[in-house]
Parts: C-alpha cells; sequence; structure tokens
C-alpha cells in the first residue's frame, strides 16, 4: 500500500508519550501523524503496574508531576473515559527505622513541592491502617496520590487524538528516518512515506535506536517489571502501597483484583519480549500475604511483564535534540513515566508550538549523556 | 554434584500413559506429573474410591480399552517416578533452561527435564447463550465426570444439548444410569448426520455404536431434535427449563422442555497453554478454529526437546491419543539416539483416525452463526462479567482486530480461567465484527500460571532434580 502523509508533527511511538502528545498537538492546531509498530499503549504504557504516583519522585521530576497531577482529574473530558483512575493515596512503607528516616528526609526534601505528605510511625500506623499487618515501623502517605488503569489510558488518548484529527497508524513500523535539511521524511509500514517538520522520538525502549539514527548514542537500558495479579476479592486495601527501597509495590484495582509487582522479569531470546520471573513473582506473593494476612488463600491468577526503558540516572530525556533540528526526544521514563506522561504530551506540544517549555525539564536534556559517552568513547 | 535429568511427561490419560510405557520399555524412568488424584485422564478417569461398579457399568463399550490402559500403567508404576495431584503451572523458555514450575500439595517445586512429553488434553468447548452460567448448567465433559468418577448425576431430569459425539454417548450413559435423559438437542441439521454413512466406511463400529446409542434412547421415549438453537434458560437460581428453537421442515418451531440440569458442548477444545509457554511454534487448524502447536506426524514441536501428544496436540479422541503417546515417546528415543522410531504403523493408524475425525466433523459440525444468534446482553466472559454487548463496544470503540488487543481493552479473558473457557466465543465475536475468518484474529498468549495458585504457595521454592 503506497501512501504519503504530510503533517507538522510526526510521532514515534504511541505510548501515553506520544498519544498525549498527539492530543496536545492536535489541540494546538498541528496537523499529526502518530506512528505505532504495534498497538499504541502496548508496550510499556500498558503493562505497567498502574500508579499515578508523585511521592518518592527526584525533586527535578516534581514539577512536571505536579502538572500532570492537574491531568489526571480531567481524563474523562480530554479523553472520553476516567480509565479507572483513582486519588486513593500512596502509602509507602518503612520496614526498619533507617528506611523510615529516608522517608522523613524526603519529606523534607519535597516540602515546598506541595505533596501534602503525612509520616505516620509506630501504633498509629494499625490504628490508622487496621488492614495492614504490624511489619512496618512507619511509613509517608500522599493523600492524593493514586492509581488508574494502565491498560486503557494510552489507547484512549490515541482515540482521541484520532478523533481530533491526528492520522494514527499502528502496526505500522518506522523502517527508516532521515532529515531533510528542511524537515523530516519517514518510511513506514508498508510503503507509507511521511513528510514532517518536526519529529518526535518517543519510542520507549526501542527509542535508543531512533537517537543514535541522529548521532546521539544514549546509554539506554531495558528493564522488565515482574507482575502478580489475584483473582478479584472483596474491597479492603483502600490505597495504592510502595516500600522504600522499592521490592514491593500493590493496589487493589476498583474490580477487587490486587495487582501486584516487584524484582524484574527477564528478557527472552528476542530482548523485545520477556517474561515474568518466578523467583520475584514468589518474592511478590510472600510479602503479599506478610503485608496483608487476609490475602491467605487469595488465588493468583495471572502473572505479566512487558518491556520499559531505564537511564542510568533515574531520570527521562525529555526535550530537543542536539545534533538535529525539529526532533525532539521523550523516553527512558525508568519504570516510572505513566503518572508524568500527560505532562509531558502537553510540554512536548508546547516545545513544538513555542520553542520552550513551562515546565522545566532542563535536568532531562539529552545532552547531559553526551560528556558520558565522549569519555566513554576516549577511554575505549 | 551430577545431575542427570529425566523425560518428564505432562498428563497421565491414554497418551501420557502409552508414552511412559514407550520410555519405559527402552530402559528409561520418566517423571509422570498429573493433575488428576489418579491415572487414566479424562475418557478413562477412574473413580477415588471403588464403588463396586464394573468396567463394563463404567466405561460401556469402551470397557476393555478403559481395562488395558489401567493395567499398563499399574503394570509401569514401579518404573516411572509418579506424581499424582501435580499442576505444572509454567514451563520455562529454551534461553531460561528446562523447567517446569509445579505445585504439589501446595509446595511450589521446580522440576528440571532433559525433554518433555506434553499431554495435557482438552475441555469441552462452550459457547455462551442465554443463561449459561445459572446453576444447573454443566459441560457435557463435566457431567460424564459426575457419572464416571463420583457415581453421581448432575440432575434427575437432564437435557443435552450441543454437537459432537459426545452428546449421544453421555445422554447414553445417563439413561444406562437411571437418570431420566428429557432430551437430546443437537445443534447441526438432522442433514449433517448423513455423513455418518460416509464414515460408517472406514469406521463401522464407532457409526453401529452411535447409531445403537441413538436407538436406544429413542426407544426410551427420549425426545431428540436436531437444528436447535437456545432460546434462554428457565429458571434463575437454578435450571428449570429450556426454551429453544429449532428448524423443521416447514420452518421453525419454538418449544420449552422442563428439566433441573443441562449438560451442554461443542466437541473439545485442546489445552495447550504449556506448549505456548514453552515456546512452541503454533499453527491455525481451520477445521477445529483452534491454534495448534506445530507437529511433525510423531508429535515432535519447533522446539527440539518438546513433543506433544493427545488431545493437547489437536482433538483425535482417545485411541488416536494412545498411538500418539507412543508416537512422540518413539520421537524422543530417536531424537537422543536410543532407538529408531520405526513408526509408519503407527502413524498410518493415527492418520486414518485423523481422516474420520475429519468427517465426524462434518456429521456433528461447529454452530458457526451461533453468535448472530444469541442476545446481546448474554454473558460471554463469566470470569470478568462481560457480556456480548460490551464485547462489540469495545471492538467497535477500539477498532479492535487482534484478540489479545481485545483482551487488554476488555477484559475478556483475563480472569480466573485466562481465556480457556471463553476464547472460542471472543474469536467467534471478533471475527464476525471484522468480517474475517477465525484465524485471522490471533490467539491468546499463554500467561503463567496456566491455572489459579494460591498467593501463599508454601514460600520456599524447592528445586528438584533426580539422578
Amino acid at each position: 500500500m503506497s501512501r504519503r502523509i504530510s503533517v507538522d508533527v510526526a510521532i514515534i511511538g504511541g505510548g501515553l508519550v506520544g498519544s498525549s502528545a498527539a492530543l496536545a498537538m492536535r489541540k494546538a492546531g498541528l496537523s499529526v501523524a502518530l506512528i505505532d509498530r504495534g498497538y499504541c499503549g502496548a508496550q510499556a504504557s500498558g503493562v505497567n503496574y498502574g500508579g499515578v504516583r508523585r511521592q518518592g519522585r527526584p525533586p527535578e521530576q516534581l514539577p512536571l508531576s505536579q502538572r500532570a497531577h492537574g491531568i489526571w482529574p480531567q481524563l474523562k473530558a480530554m479523553i472520553g473515559i476516567d480509565a479507572e483512575y483513582m486519588r486513593s493515596g500512596h502509602l509507602k512503607l518503612a520496614r526498619t527505622g533507617k528506611d523510615f528516616a529516608k522517608l522523613e528526609a524526603y519529606a523534607e526534601t519535597v516540602r515546598d513541592y506541595g505533596l501534602g505528605l503525612e509520616l505516620v510511625a509506630g501504633s498509629a500506623l494499625v490504628r490508622r491502617f487496621p488492614w495492614l499487618s504490624a511489619q512496618a515501623v512507619g511509613a509517608s502517605l500522599c493523600p492524593d496520590d493514586g492509581h488508574a488503569n494502565p491498560r486503557l489510558v494510552a489507547p484512549a488518548f490515541a482515540g482521541a487524538a484520532e478523533r481530533a484529527g491526528a492520522i494514527v497508524l499502528e502496526q505500522t513500523p518506522v523502517r527508516e528516518v532521515a532529515a531533510t535539511g528542511n524537515g523530516f521524511e519517514i518510511l513506514a509500514g508498508d510503503g507509507i512515506e511521511i513528510r514532517c517538520q518536526q519529529l518526535v522520538n518517543s519510542a520507549g525502549a526501542w527509542s535508543d535506536r531512533f537517537a543514535a539514527n541522529f548521532n546521539e548514542p544514549v546509554p539506554l537500558t531495558r528493564i522488565y517489571p515482574s507482575m502478580v495479579v489475584t483473582e478479584p476479592l472483596p474491597l479492603r486495601l483502600p490505597v495504592s502501597m510502595g516500600e522504600q527501597g522499592g521490592s514491593f509495590y500493590g493496589r487493589q484495582v476498583a474490580r477487587g483484583n490486587y495487582v501486584m509487582g516487584g524484582g524484574r522479569g527477564l528478557p527472552l531470546g528476542d530482548p523485545d519480549y520477556s517474561r515474568p520471573s518466578v523467583t520475584a513473582a514468589s518474592s511478590v506473593m510472600q510479602r503479599a500475604i506478610t503485608l496483608f494476612p487476609h490475602l491467605a488463600g487469595a488465588q493468583v491468577i495471572r502473572f505479566w511483564s512487558g518491556t520499559e526503558a531505564e537511564m542510568p540516572d533515574g531520570n527521562p530525556v525529555i526535550g530537543p535534540s542536539e545534533t538535529t533540528s525539529g526532533l525532539l526526544h521523550a523516553f527512558g521514563f525508568c519504570g516510572a513515566g505513566f503518572q508524568t506522561a500527560p505532562a509531558v504530551g502537553e510540554v512536548l506540544a508546547e516545545l513544538v508550538t513555542e520553542g520552550r517549555s513551562t515546565t522545566p525539564i532542563d535536568a532531562f536534556s539529552i545532552g547531559r549523556f553526551r560528556k558520558v559517552a565522549a569519555n566513554t568513547a576516549a577511554s575505549l | 554434584m551430577t545431575e542427570s535429568l529425566q523425560p518428564v511427561i505432562v498428563g497421565a490419560g491414554p497418551a501420557g500413559i502409552r508414552a511412559a510405557e514407550r520410555l519405559v520399555r527402552a530402559g528409561l524412568r520418566p517423571i509422570v506429573l498429573d493433575e488428576g488424584q489418579r491415572a487414566g485422564g479424562q475418557i478413562y478417569r477412574r473413580p477415588l474410591i471403588d464403588d463396586g461398579r464394573s468396567y463394563r457399568s463404567r466405561y460401556g463399550s469402551e470397557a476393555g480399552k478403559a481395562r488395558r490402559l489401567h493395567e499398563a500403567f499399574e503394570a509401569i508404576l514401579p518404573a516411572i517416578d509418579y506424581r499424582p495431584e501435580t499442576l505444572v503451572w509454567n514451563v520455562s523458555t529454551p534461553e531460561r533452561g528446562n523447567q517446569l514450575d509445579v505445585l504439589l500439595a501446595g509446595v511450589h517445586r521446580q522440576i528440571g527435564f532433559s525433554q518433555l512429553i506434553l499431554c495435557t488434553g482438552a475441555t469441552d468447548r462452550v459457547l455462551p447463550f442465554p443463561g449459561w452460567t445459572t446453576p444447573g448448567v454443566y459441560t457435557l465433559g463435566a457431567s460424564q465426570t459426575a457419572l464416571k468418577a463420583q457415581g453421581c448425576t448432575i440432575g434427575d431430569r437432564v437435557v443435552f444439548m450441543g454437537s459432537g459425539p459426545l452428546l449421544y454417548l453421555v445422554a447414553w450413559q445417563y439413561l444406562k444410569a437411571g437418570a431420566r435423559v428429557e432430551a437430546v438437542l443437537d445443534t447441526a441439521p438432522v442433514t449433517s448426520k448423513r455423513h455418518l454413512l460416509t464414515l460408517a466406511i472406514h469406521a463401522p463400529r464407532i457409526v453401529a455404536l452411535g447409531l445403537s446409542y441413538g436407538l436406544q434412547l429413542q426407544l426410551a421415549g427420549v425426545k431428540i431434535r436436531y437444528g436447535v438453537r437456545p432460546e434462554a434458560v428457565l429458571g434463575t437460581s437454578q435450571v428449570e427449563g429450556l426454551r429453544y428453537r429449532r428448524r423443521t421442515l416447514t420452518g421453525e418451531a419454538v418449544e420449552s422442555i422442563a428439566c433441573d440440569a443441562l449438560a451442554y458442548g461443542f466437541a473439545l477444545r485442546p489445552e495447550t497453554q504449556l506448549a505456548d509457554l514453552a515456546g512452541c511454534r503454533f499453527r491455525f487448524n481451520g477445521r477445529d478454529r483452534v491454534w495448534l502447536p506445530e507437529r511433525d506426524a510423531l508429535g515432535r514441536t519447533s522446539r527440539s526437546d518438546v513433543y506433544v501428544a493427545g488431545d493437547g496436540s489437536g482433538i483425535a479422541g482417545a485411541d488416536a491419543s494412545e498411538i500418539s503417546g507412543e508416537l512422540a515417546a518413539a520421537a524422543l528415543l530417536e531424537d537422543t539416539g536410543r532407538a529408531l522410531a520405526d513408526a509408519a504403523g503407527l502413524v498410518a493408524a493415527r492418520k486414518a483416525i485423523l481422516r474420520q475425525r475429519d468427517i465426524l466433523e462434518q456429521a456433528f459440525p461447529f454452530p458457526d452463526d451461533w453468535l448472530e444468534t444469541v442476545p446481546d446482553e448474554t454473558t460471554l466472559c463469566r470470569c470478568e462479567e462481560i457480556t456480548i454487548a460490551e464485547g462489540r463496544r469495545a471492538i467497535a470503540a477500539g477498532s479492535i482486530v487482534e484478540i489479545n488487543r481485545l483482551k487488554a481493552l476488555s477484559r475478556v479473558g483475563m480472569g480466573r480461567c485466562q481465556g480457556r473457557m471463553c476464547s472460542a466465543a471472543a474469536t467467534e465475536l471478533l471475527s464476525g465484527a471484522c468480517g474475517t475468518s477465525a484465524g485471522e484474529v490471533g490467539r491468546l498468549r499463554a500467561q503463567a500460571p496456566v491455572k489459579p495458585i494460591p498467593l501463599g504457595f508454601g514460600g520456599s521454592v524447592e528445586a528438584e532434580v533426580r539422578s
């Protein structure tokens, strides 16, 4: 099928970043093509834990995170569904006094960002959260954090973008992409030629290939979550839970299933695919029983994994390319992009229309890896 | 420590037992893992406690085969490592080594294998209709299991509905057991039965048996109807009857029949999740409208150390299962340099049965207009409580053309059964909505655990290697 498309912006990768960017750009009056090699939101955006969490993020992510915090309650109006978004609160446990001290230090560090953290320790913990076993010395609650259904959000953003006039090309792998001097030329799928003024690289775990294509190698590695889900059970866990150190996280969805994760899955021979790790799943299950004794006897119905991108400093890459005019990057969310992604979409639209972001993103510049790459090259 | 892995056989039905027997004959000591409490599988299922019934009364015309299979198993029992009540819920992919995750008496164990023969069998293929989740509605297979293993019936006045040879067999077994069989409602048109004439040339015994079941049912006054489509189960908290339409010479008739239990099914569907998790390549089988692990005539899959046999590798019945179990073992022995397979006779016998299945399938066809006849408010996926209307809405809203996408966006197939029960219907719904064939919408990817496992499954993982 031969087809020619000419748009203002082409977006490679229909995850939550790419699909929310497509919608934001359509709202700004730009013509947009959103291209995905599979289905929109079927990779990391669709298979992640579903935490809509600000607590625990490094301070440099919080302005972006706060911006996203304002977007989540508006999903119904923006994309037609609320995606099961709930401001349930996010409770982060400390197993030891040392861990609790870290939670206290974090609360102090982010005091000015308006997260409204509440520290709860000792006997007050079980009084306040009676469903929790006394396996923690304390916890930090972020009352307005929550969770949502990751399977639904990105497809709904992509659908809303399409209804708003974006061209959405699924099952359309990008085969070639090149800068032409006054824009870009993309060859995708089965003979589709796309010309655009600006290009967004939001290809998740596959973004490093496109960055390298424009002579901007990045130290992206892949991580694979290891998730466990139970059968539906009576509603009892009112918050999304995490632990200092990150070895266990869990929430109960509206239907009653406990969705829990921790540890890492394992890549298959083809590293585009992965499997949950039985070892990781076992330890998640053990921890779940310890924390929630009422889960003894519950049945686990499914494990799952997925493919996510991680950067060495725990922060994503967001912003303009340093080699190629008109190219924007947004990837490498390190297993924590679900909450911030809708704000990243708006930031990308601002970068395209205004050339600048109203939310600080300097910490996420791709240039921070240039020196590292150069040093590595020199040492070889 | 030197570790010497043994071949592992999953399933102790006709295929698994014959595979084990063949390996034992070659001097191997296979590990045989079976979910059941006693070996025998489904069709030759044995009761937990001897209830005094003879083989003849329990297995009818198949008594001789059942006895021979059970005796074969007892004979090899000292020479195999047999683990009943063992759920195999995960298989590692080749790059992660040869390992099974199993649940044995509530404890999680990991068992290594040198080769794997999957004899995982089949379950009833079901399709939704109004009231199919009402208490008192069973599958044909479950109603037969109740009779064989527990010595009880699913009700006092039972209606049997569906398509497939099991329909008449189970109805006849219930009649023999003293239950009142109110009706046999065949969803296939009476004209489809003409194919039995062709079948009689190839398999006269099967046709003679089938005709005798039908005749005895009729002589006992059991109502037999063809071209049936159910309209509704009567009763809400318990089955009180069934209203159905049927094709007649002049058009259509709507009839009701009172009963306190309904057994139904549309032939069988293979249990293929372990082959999927093992990384075997799959191919769509148009006749059975299902994806099957690719296999050669002996049961070799695309993965060199994994073999498939029995109905789990494609529905062919118990006789073919015994043959294919032996064939898979012969292939394993040949591939490991122990003995030439020398299997031409068995391969030919299995092929002859497969040809008969083709004809049988025409005599008991799948109702491919089913989803069009079922009202929108009917439950499609009972684990997740998704109606056909919700499925259709999800397909339209998401422009869905692929079944894993349907699962992600609608939760169909995401629940306890992981699509084992609803994927036949979901496939029909999606391919119907897309105007494509069932094979074009893809297949649900298997995820471990293939069946639910307890959250606190014993804590420690016990790695186990037999030398």
